[in-house]
């Protein structure tokens, strides 16, 4: 069997006193879709961070499409192909929609020590971003000041970032928090388009979200991975619903 | 199509400057090509400290350092009888830049608070390391021997040759300074100041991109500092005080941040306007500091913003 295209073993992860991720083993498959759902403060966040090279773990290693990453940063993953979203939404808010998208073409075109040509005049930045806009349903958008965007735009608009840099793993926390139905719909939406063609890993309180998206599940619980399965398996697992889903909830 | 207002202000700001020594000659007052000259010098200094405090959010409070290094670094070779203008200038920013690149590694790393005490730290440093070199002065300074000569080819002590040189300097910086914020280079420190964590997950690392701009503005900001020692023919270890830090972070809010034209805006009122208050009152500066409130306050794209806003 091929390799997992992410591959964590023992990695921990505490904030004084607290064990926010506790020796997480995580595999996730080359196109597999991957929810990971949890209660509040399961170490759900501090986990992305910590596969997005944010966070330094205590403990562990992290393999990412056949490398030891452990000891990259942030940056470094992105180049490798590693891309995220914030659970509070991020974004250039004082930049237009276009241009948040070309600084992810432009982080991902080679060095950035130019100093004479205008970057918005670009089109190998502009051509790009245009498309993945236009991908997201932003392509009208393009010149609006991100920080007059409408919120769901503004998390379709981190989507497209994330999408500029070409990566191979999406990590998502909390794509459709704040959002009304229609917009929630319309994310669940975008986010089938990506299935399959970019693996993804998925923070979600939104449990329609996660079963629609999800190829499998994993339950995250005082910062340890309690179990994983298809949708099925973890909606009849009963460790599951007693520190979950919650004994007696219809889902 | 319709000229922009901030083009025609543009336009009106650079003749207005390149008439100043003929029109000081016709009213007989060549005080003006001095003053004027002394603007145009500290506008270079101020739009260096643009870059770095406007686009690139780091907040520097310590930007008279490099003025002091470029200042140093003419008169000690003048002290020596090596009064070639290229050579000295060369030093001059080439120990800027060096002093700027020590500082930034260890400055940029912090941010906020830290960052300003760190960089007013070092320029405190480096006066007080001023005040200590008793061949050149100590702290009373000393006079600067002859003023940068350039084998012929301009004189500085033509004070209308030597207010062209700093004019086309000026023009010059602002040329290469708006390419640098439009280009990729600009874009990185830009988004960076915009939103460090989203910068990093996209994947630039600011670090050296932070760090270049950090010591290309001290770099720009030492030849201002060479040109100040020719200006006033004489260095002390006041250019590097750090009031003088305040005051050219001053000349960029007053004109207004991020435009690199702003700075140079703020710089000729701040100057012009010490210049008409003390011959006013001994107390000018409590005409001014309110001045400076109100346009704070109120003009939050600076002077600059007020001028060239279109429409």
């Amino acid at each position: 069997m091929a390799e997992p295209l992410i591959a964590v073993r023992g990695l921990s992860k505490s904030f004084g006193g607290l064990r926010a991720t506790d020796r997480v083993d995580l595999d996730v498959e080359d196109g597999e879709t991957r929810a990971i759902i949890g209660p509040n403060g399961a170490g759900k966040t501090t986990l992305i961070g910590q596969l997005a090279g944010d966070l330094r773990p205590d403990a562990g290693t992290t393999r990412f499409a056949g490398r030891d990453v452990t000891s990259l940063d942030a940056p470094a993953r992105s180049r490798l192909g590693l891309a995220r979203s914030f659970q509070i939404t991020s974004i250039f808010p004082d930049f237009s929609a276009l241009d948040n998208v070309a600084l992810a073409v432009q982080a991902h075109s080679g060095h950035s020590f130019r100093f004479w040509r205008p970057a918005r005049a670009e089109r190998e930045l502009r051509e790009p971003a245009l498309a993945v806009l236009g991908r997201v349903g932003l392509g009208a958008r393009a010149d609006v000041l991100a920080a007059n965007l409408a919120h769901g735009e503004q998390r379709q608009l981190e989507i497209a970032m994330a999408l500029a840099t070409r990566p191979r793993l999406l990590l998502l926390d909390e794509p459709v928090a704040g959002m009304g139905l229609e917009e929630t719909q319309r994310m669940v939406r975008l986010l089938s388009t990506l299935k399959r063609r970019v693996t993804i890993v998925l923070v979600e309180h939104d449990m329609d979200a996660v079963f629609t998206l999800a190829d499998r599940i994993s339950v995250m619980v005082y910062g340890r991975i309690i179990a994983t399965g298809s949708p099925e398996e973890v909606r009849g697992n009963a460790e599951v619903r007693r520190a979950y889903l919650g004994e007696g909830t219809e889902s | 199509m319709a000229i922009s207002r901030r083009a025609i202000v543009l336009a009106a700001g650079a003749v207005l400057l390149a008439l100043v020594p003929p029109v000081a000659g016709l009213l007989n007052q060549p005080f003006y090509v001095d003053l004027f000259r002394r603007m145009m010098i500290f506008a270079i200094a101020a739009l260096s400290l643009d870059l770095i405090l406007g686009y690139g959010g780091m907040v520097s409070f310590g930007h008279a350092a490099y003025l002091g290094i470029g200042a140093y670094a003419v008169g000690i070779f003048a002290f020596y009888g090596v009064d070639n203008g290229f050579l000295q200038w060369s030093v001059a920013i080439a120990a800027s830049a060096a002093a700027a690149l020590v500082i930034g590694v260890i400055s940029i790393r912090t941010s906020g608070v830290y960052f300003i005490m760190i960089t007013l730290a070092f320029t405190q440093m480096l006066y007080y390391l001023g005040i200590s070199l008793e061949t050149y002065g100590g702290d009373n300074g000393m006079p600067l021997k002859t003023r940068s000569q350039f084998a012929g080819l301009v004189d500085l002590r033509n004070p209308s040759a030597f207010y062209y040189v700093v004019l086309a300097l000026l023009l010059l910086f602002l040329v290469l300074g708006r390419r640098l914020v439009a280009a990729r280079f600009g874009m990185v420190i830009r988004s960076a100041r915009s939103n460090e964590p989203r910068a990093r997950a996209i994947g630039f690392s600011p670090f050296r991109y932070k760090l270049a701009a950090f010591v290309l503005a001290g770099g720009a900001c030492g030849l201002a500092g060479a040109l100040l020692a020719n200006q006033t023919e004489y260095l002390t270890p006041d250019f590097m005080h750090w009031t003088r830090s305040g005051e050219i972070m001053f000349m960029v809010i007053l004109g207004g941040m991020r435009t690199l034209f702003g700075p140079v805006l703020g710089a000729v009122v701040l100057l012009g306007l010490e210049d008409v208050l003390s011959a006013l009152t001994e107390h000018w500066q409590i005409i001014l500091g309110p001045f400076l409130v109100v346009v704070v306050l109120f003009a939050k794209r600076g002077l600059f913003g007020l001028v060239s806003r279109d429409g």
